[in-house]
């Protein structure tokens, strides 16, 4: 797969600071399951900064950023579109319980 | 590798999204993970999968540089960030267990959660088990030559991955389960 070791994207420093940008989102996400936010607003806030910690994984930790622009290419989208397919029958949770016979 | 990670990403998220659809669907889904320990424990068990994923990048960094035995050091200290992260999850288990959370019964409210608990962190857990077992077997043999500093970096990419993972199992399964006091 990855072939060459020369390759060295990124310092120690930067490193460091992806890490404790890692962290402070943690802290700020349990922070906010105990302000007792709206279920929805909620959900969106930590989905939000869940996909900019996982972008900062892979940007820097699993070092895509520094790899090839075809290599993200492919990967991304795929996985964009497979899960935005999975959320098509997703609205019928919304309206299961009223089915339910009593 | 990267093939791989894509398609075990889209496990987790089907995974995840199935979850959210139950629970949505459910009028009574279960809120037991309280303060302490559940959420206290959990946030220190994403802080030792962190700072693993950091001691990984080293290691990485270190075995590109050809300092073979730095590399080895900070594979060993990822091992032990994931080692401490399984005995906590594990304990965290056994506690929900005696609790009486089963798979398809618990004291608390819809009966599912248990399957979706255990199926979810389960999968999960046996990511880093798999993982803590790679980086061993990577680490024992950078240190005889038989594995490459490309070697490393691989079984990096899986360990980061599971890091990941972690970023939305962490949110959706334990904050979102708070309970309202």
């Amino acid at each position: 797969m990855s072939h060459s070791s020369e390759h060295v994207g990124g310092t120690t420093k930067l490193f460091m600071m992806v890490w404790i940008s890692l962290l402070a989102m943690t802290l700020i996400e349990v922070y906010l399951s105990y302000i007792h936010l709206a279920p929805g607003l909620m959900i969106s806030i930590l989905m939000a900064l869940s996909l900019v910690k996982a972008g900062l994984i892979i940007a820097y930790f699993m070092h895509l950023k520094f790899e090839k622009k075809s290599l993200i290419l492919t990967l991304i989208p795929m996985w964009l579109l497979v899960t935005c397919l999975f959320f098509i029958f997703f609205p019928d949770s919304f309206r299961l319980l009223e089915f339910r016979i009593p | 590798m990267w093939l791989f990670i894509i398609s075990d990403a889209l496990t987790f998220s089907g995974l995840l999204i199935a979850y959210s659809y139950l629970r949505v669907a459910s009028d009574d889904w279960p809120l037991p993970f309280h303060f302490y320990p559940s959420i206290v424990v959990s946030s220190i068990m994403t802080f030792a999968l962190l700072s693993s994923s950091l001691t990984m990048v080293f290691a990485v960094a270190s075995a590109q540089k050809g300092r073979t035995s730095a590399a080895i050091g900070w594979l060993w200290a990822t091992i032990a960030c994931g080692m401490a992260f399984l005995l906590l999850h594990a304990n965290e288990w056994l506690n929900l267990i005696h609790e009486g959370l089963r798979p398809f019964e618990n004291p608390w409210g819809t009966p599912i959660f248990g399957a979706t608990f255990f199926t979810i962190t389960g999968l999960h857990m046996l990511h880093v088990t798999i993982g803590v077992v790679l980086l061993a077997v990577i680490s024992i043999g950078h240190k005889s030559g038989r594995y490459t500093a490309d070697h490393v970096e691989i079984s990096g990419l899986y360990w980061h991955f599971v890091d990941l993972v972690w970023m939305f199992v962490f949110p959706l399964i334990y904050l979102m389960s708070v309970p309202l006091e």
